[in-house]
């Protein structure tokens, strides 16, 4: 089975967000990028597709020179080869369909990206990617198992689960789930070493135009100071006749 | 002249199509605000109003939203969610009314189908949109992004738009009429994926639906004292859910985590009890509009970011406001 991994490269979840440009653009000063959390947790199910099942896993990210120790990384955590699709990512659409090229061309039987990334939160590219290249497609997937060519997938749905079953290839929208928090993998010494010599290939973009355009950015407005009470009468009081909440 | 403007409007056929969602052929609340927000869209665009419904019972409640006429797709197949299928159907329906803008909730099935649909319809998708468009030439809409720590106002460059309301960002807009309901029997092709089993509590709100929901963290020291926090969302009709480290100790169940990396919180009512509040959990359920923190360490960063606050330990404050509420609701219902 060959997986495809797709990374977003995003600023640490504890990242304070600020714009710059005219309230334009991200802005990276200080910020320190990760993995996209949703995204591990599909890597860190893939290392285990690699290690029980014989699975070959690359990872891809669409953006510029430097996502590459995000890729680094995910190399240091077991993935074989890392794929860079040299343009800056736009939108959603774009990069699914960059990705459709790279997935059409790979061959790929299992594509899993993150649910959404916790920058842009489009929530679209995993979708996108399985409607542009004719996969099955299974979002905010929670467990996958894959037995030849049939897959057996868990997603959340609103109040409960949904137990699917399915083919490859496939596209799934993973989240914490795929694997426990505690699964997560921290790259050590000899993972790290071993990155610096798996290939991380740059490829150039197909040309893929956007269909949305992030015009500028605004800050919610400064929250005003907590009303503490002392009672809870005062509270249901409060809700009730201020918050109009209950 | 108005007369000339309504034949034009039928001779370029546009409209705003909105996907409303129903369980057990009743429409939910998201959907009847979904039908509010596209016909404040309708409104800002001289157009009317068409719903798409999936085994769709009683349509009048539609009406009173705002919908014109509702294409109903009838098929026991359709029975059980299949979102390539829901999304084919979804695109027959825009594609027949010469929808411009399509609408949809931000339920997890919405948001499953909606990039499928995207791709069909060749449309521009924004999603967790939090406000009627701020034009509509060019089509720009403000929307939460970096988990609800910002806003980005994006503008949809395709012919078809498709937008993803927020789950009570607009709210319910009583508009008078009745929607004329018709059959719809669109082509559905291959399912790809086919539901097995699903594990769904009846008789609990879910956290995507909920008007409250009631939140609690490892400032309860343990899953044993869990009874209470039920209890509230049962006074209330909440939902219930926990922060992160709780689900991760396996206190609670996953599908219970709010915040970054799990489910999102958009209710009226958010109360955190024994939660301190770190970023990750703000940015999930900042979205909620009033939110209450119930915790014993006056420092705990949730203060900072809550509406109404008690300063107190939980297992004194919490029994004492469950006998309160009781006592409110007996006496407000």
């Amino acid at each position: 089975m060959k997986i495809l991994v797709c990374i977003s490269h995003v600023p640490d979840t504890t990242s304070k967000i600020n714009f710059t440009d005219g309230d334009t653009k991200f802005d990276t000063n200080g910020v320190q990028f990760v993995i996209n959390p949703n995204d591990e947790f599909g890597l860190t199910r893939a290392m285990w597709f690699k290690e029980k099942q014989g699975a070959s896993v690359d990872v891809i990210n669409v953006g510029g020179p430097e996502t590459e120790p995000t890729l680094r990384k995910a190399l240091a955590i077991g993935a074989d080869t890392a794929i860079r699709v040299n343009v800056e990512a736009k939108d959603g659409f774009q990069v699914a369909k960059e990705l459709a090229k790279v997935v059409q061309d790979g061959g790929y039987d299992l594509v899993i990206a993150g649910r959404e990334s916790i920058d842009y939160n489009g929530g679209m590219v995993p979708g996108m990617l399985a409607g542009l290249t004719g996969a099955n497609f299974v979002n905010t997937c929670i467990s996958l198992d894959v037995d030849g060519t049939t897959a057996t997938a868990t997603r959340e749905i609103d109040g409960g689960k949904e137990t699917v079953k399915t083919s490859l290839p496939l596209v799934i929208g993973g989240q914490k789930g795929l694997v426990e928090e505690s699964d997560l993998r921290i790259p050590n010494m000899r993972g790290i070493m071993m990155a610096r010599k798996k290939p991380l290939n740059v490829v150039e973009p197909s040309g893929a135009e956007t269909e949305t355009n992030a015009v500028s950015f605004e800050k919610p407005a400064p929250k005003g100071a907590v009303k503490l009470v002392e009672t809870v009468d005062e509270l249901i009081d409060l809700l009730h006749n201020e918050a109009k909440a209950i | 002249m108005n007369h000339v403007f309504a034949s034009l409007e039928i001779l370029i056929n546009m409209s705003v199509l909105v996907y409303t969602e129903s369980e057990n052929g009743v429409f939910k609340k998201a959907s009847l605000e979904v039908a509010s927000y596209a016909k404040g869209i309708a409104d800002m665009m001289g157009t009317s109003v068409t719903a798409v419904a999936v085994n769709g019972g009683d349509t009048a409640p539609l009406g009173t939203y705002g919908v014109d006429k509702v294409l109903n797709i009838k098929d026991a197949k359709l029975d059980a969610f299949n979102a390539a299928a829901y999304a084919k159907g979804i695109a027959a329906a825009a594609k027949a009314e010469g929808a411009q803008v399509v609408v949809l909730t931000q339920s997890a099935n919405a948001k499953y189908l909606a990039p499928l649909l995207a791709v069909a319809l060749e449309a521009g998708y924004a999603s967790n949109v939090v406000s009627l468009p701020e034009s509509a030439s060019p089509f720009t809409v403000k929307r939460t992004a970096f988990t609800n720590k910002a806003f980005s106002h994006t503008e949809i460059t395709t012919a078809i738009k498709i937008v993803g309301l927020g789950q009570n960002a607009y709210g319910l807009k009583e508009a008078s009429g009745a929607a004329a309901t018709e059959d719809f029997s669109p082509e559905l092709g291959d399912f790809g994926v086919e539901v097995q089993s699903v594990d769904k509590a009846t008789d609990k709100v879910s956290i995507a639906d909920a008007e409250v929901v009631v939140s609690a963290g490892r400032g309860l020291k343990g899953p044993e004292n869990w009874g209470m926090i039920e209890e509230m969302a049962d006074i209330l009709g909440a939902a219930t859910a926990c922060s992160k480290p709780v689900s991760d100790l396996g206190w609670r169940p996953h599908g219970e985590h709010v915040g970054q990396t799990g489910k999102p919180v958009a209710s009226n009512l958010y109360i955190a009890i024994g939660i301190s509040g770190a970023i990750q959990h703000l940015a999930g359920i900042n979205s909620s509009k009033v939110k209450v923190v119930i915790n014993n360490d006056p420092e705990a960063p949730f203060f900072k970011a809550a509406d109404y606050g008690i300063v107190g330990d939980a297992f004194e404050v919490v029994p004492e406001l469950n006998e309160k509420l009781r006592a409110f609701k007996a006496a407000n219902s």
